[in-house]
């Protein structure tokens, strides 16, 4: 292996983190427009920042929910290359699902409007924009492999798991920027005809991003066990 | 679904106003002797065009008997909030309700609305089944798709069980089962709507299928037994969180119309008429400290008339009551439209403090009584029935017929029906549009009008205008 290209693959795989964290940011159906109704409803831009909060943090829990196990299995399993190739048929599967099913999952549509938090917790779920680290964060973790050697499984568990929560945080601190700096402009200065203006239907190219993501992963995997 | 949201999607009640005007006005058509199939026309409204005023199309239905009453959309403004996930719905089908036949038909209105057709039927066996309810009337889009309301519940004659909401997938028209988990006290139904963000529904109460299919029982409303109640829910939950009486004389709380702003949380309501004094009532309600209030704001008082000039119905009344049958609230929540459907009148009220309307204007067109011709001299039958508003506030259409049974019991000379258009000015007052009468094809009446864009008893709002 190129070693040039090896410590590239490191950097391109955080901007990727970082890249995906603004696409989900300013796409308006992960919620910024609501920070922007709550802070016009309260005329405060105090509660533009408040609503931002929940929607952060149920998007970073989204990310954990999903990235932990694989967290867990990364450390367990001795068959990092299967475990990838794994992953990245279940993201290609999930982005084919999101092509094929167009529906909306109608109990999102429960959730109060009070419920922010839950609400993007929920939607980041349903969209399966965790999934779509899965893959990353398994390059991430292959990549520090090769660096720390073999390791205890303790110590492995413990490298793993906090790739996993740093990746989330990462994504999710790119996420709620990209969000918060759309919902202040509207809310601030360019109004609300923005709100309709900026949203486009990313429903396909969502699902087309997932399998894309996916593919890559699984040629680089497959890529990898044809070079070992 | 569209790539972007439908251009006729506003963020909020400000920028409704601001988008360009109505181009056609849809209006149901209904045969009351049930010998035609029922049907929605199509008429121009766009000035200065060849055929204003005119019906440019008809849609016919297949079926007789239908009864057509309210209608709605399948989408409005309210999909633009991100939480429903509705963003690339089309404004395109309007759902019509037979409010009889408890069949519902789905109308495509694209690519033009000079071409609409029938998209879908969805026949009442559908509707009994999946809901236990009959006799949908009010349609509404919202969070969970959309939702009708309806008069009836099972059996024959609509009193197997209250009456209620239920929903249909605003994708596919399935009918998908009750709304309601817990209705409290709530056994009559008419009208509902909402405020989204702040998260709850308001609904009124008009009567049971027996008093009203067959015509008014004079018994039953003289022992006030129609609906006097608004029932306030928890719209996510489901959840009938409070009901307030109006007083048992109070009969036939009918439209409901909440503020189209969300950080305004009231709104009104209208009370057909007291049977103590027969007059029309508005009521104003609100939320304050988590509880709904209400109360009654604007009396309208009936006009003595000689026994000769009244239905058998009112002769021994010696009075018209004004019968207040809808209401309909300007997009900018400032002026409220009354139609006292018995003394010929469309009121205007400046509601800008809610609690005191205040008659800003007021035009008079046919009535029991008074029967006052339109200012272009033609007769105009009947009294101001369903009103609907512009966006822009500046234009006030209205027809003329009630419900068939009822029309025949108050103006036994029958209603050609209508439509007709008034001016409204921008401070208040409001005068009829010479130029602006739609006739119908003998032996029609016509009910709710719905504009091309959104109107003012269609589009809810997730953003404060601000």
């Amino acid at each position: 292996m190129n070693l040039s290209a090896a410590d590239w693959t490191p950097a391109w795989l955080w901007l990727a983190v970082i890249a995906s964290g603004l696409y989900h940011g300013v796409n308006p159906g992960m919620g910024w427009p609501l920070a922007v109704s709550a802070g016009l409803m309260e005329r405060s831009s105090r509660a533009v920042m408040a609503a931002l909060g929940p929607l952060a943090a149920g998007h970073l829990l989204a990310m954990l929910l999903v990235l932990l196990p694989f967290a867990i299995l990364v450390a367990l399993v001795e068959w990092q290359r299967q475990l990838q190739i794994g992953a990245g048929l279940l993201v290609i599967g999930f982005g084919v699902y999101r092509l094929v099913e167009r529906r909306h999952l109608r109990a999102l549509a429960r959730i109060r409007p009070t419920q922010l938090g839950l609400w993007s917790f929920a939607v980041a779920i349903a969209h399966g924009a965790g999934l779509m680290l899965v893959p990353i964060y398994l390059g991430l973790c292959g990549d520090a492999d090769l660096d720390t050697g073999h390791q205890a499984d303790a110590t492995l568990i413990n490298t793993s798991l906090r790739m996993a929560v740093l990746v989330a945080v990462v994504h999710a601190t790119a996420m709620i920027t990209a969000g918060g700096c759309s919902a202040w402009l509207v809310y601030r200065y360019l109004g609300l005809k923005f709100v309709s203006r900026s949203w486009f239907n990313l429903d396909t190219s969502w699902a087309v991003s997932l399998i894309v993501v996916g593919a890559i992963a699984l040629v680089f995997s497959l890529a990898g066990q044809a070079t070992d | 679904m569209t790539i972007r949201p439908d251009p006729t999607f506003h963020a909020s009640p400000k920028l409704a106003m601001e988008a360009p005007p109505e181009s056609f006005a849809y209006t149901l058509l209904l045969s009351p002797d049930f010998s035609k199939p029922d049907a929605l026309a199509v008429i121009d409204v766009k000035p200065g065009s060849s055929t204003f005023s005119q019906v440019v199309h008809t849609v016919t239905m297949p079926n007789k008997g239908d009864e057509f009453h309210h209608f709605g959309w399948n989408a409005c403004s309210s999909a633009l909030s991100p939480l429903t996930g509705h963003a690339f719905l089309e404004r395109r089908y309007l759902i019509i309700p037979g409010i009889r036949s408890s069949r519902i038909y789905v109308i495509d209105t694209k690519p033009d609305p000079t071409e609409a057709k029938i998209h879908k039927i969805i026949e009442p066996e559908e509707i009994f089944n999946k809901t236990g309810y009959s006799r949908p009337h009010t349609v509404h889009c919202g969070p969970e798709g959309i939702y009708i309301s309806t008069l009836g519940g099972g059996g024959k004659a609509g009193t197997d069980g209250p009456p209620g909401v239920f929903i249909m997938d605003c994708e596919t028209f399935d009918v998908l089962g009750r709304w309601e988990l817990d209705r409290g006290p709530q056994t009559l139904h008419y009208d509902f709507w909402w405020n989204l963000p702040r998260d709850y529904m308001v609904t009124s109460e008009w009567a049971l299928p027996p008093q009203f299919e067959n015509g008014i029982v004079p018994e039953d409303l003289l022992s006030n037994k129609y609906g006097h109640r608004i029932h306030f829910w928890d719209l996510r939950a489901r959840r009938n969180v409070q009901t307030i009486d109006l007083g048992a004389n109070h009969q036939m709380a009918l439209e409901v119309r909440p503020a189209h702003d969300p950080v305004r949380e009231h709104g009104f309501l209208g009370v057909v008429v007291d049977t103590t004094n027969l007059e029309g009532s508005i009521w104003t309600w609100w939320r304050e400290g988590g509880r709904f209030h209400a109360e009654k704001t604007a009396t309208i008082t009936p006009e003595p008339a000689p026994k000769d000039q009244l239905p058998p119905l009112l002769q021994g009344f010696g009075a018209v009551p004004p019968l207040v049958t809808d209401i309909d609230l300007s997009m900018d929540d400032k002026f409220l439209y009354v139609s006292c459907w018995g003394t010929g009148e469309m009121r205007q009220y400046d509601v800008t403090d809610p609690r005191k309307p205040k008659l800003a204007g007021s035009v008079r067109a046919g009535g029991i009584a008074r029967r006052t011709a339109h200012p272009n001299g033609k007769a105009y039958a009947g009294g101001p029935q369903m009103v609907e508003i512009s966006r822009d506030g500046k234009r006030v259409y209205w027809t003329n017929s009630l419900y068939s049974t009822w029309d025949d019991q108050f103006y036994p000379q029958g209603i050609p029906g209508v439509e007709v258009m008034a001016n409204a000015s921008p401070g208040g007052g409001l005068e009829l549009a010479k130029d602006y009468w739609v006739s119908f094809p003998d032996g029609y009446r016509a009910h709710q009008i719905r504009l091309d864009g959104g109107d003012c008893s269609t589009d809810s709002f997730c953003y404060p205008s601000v």
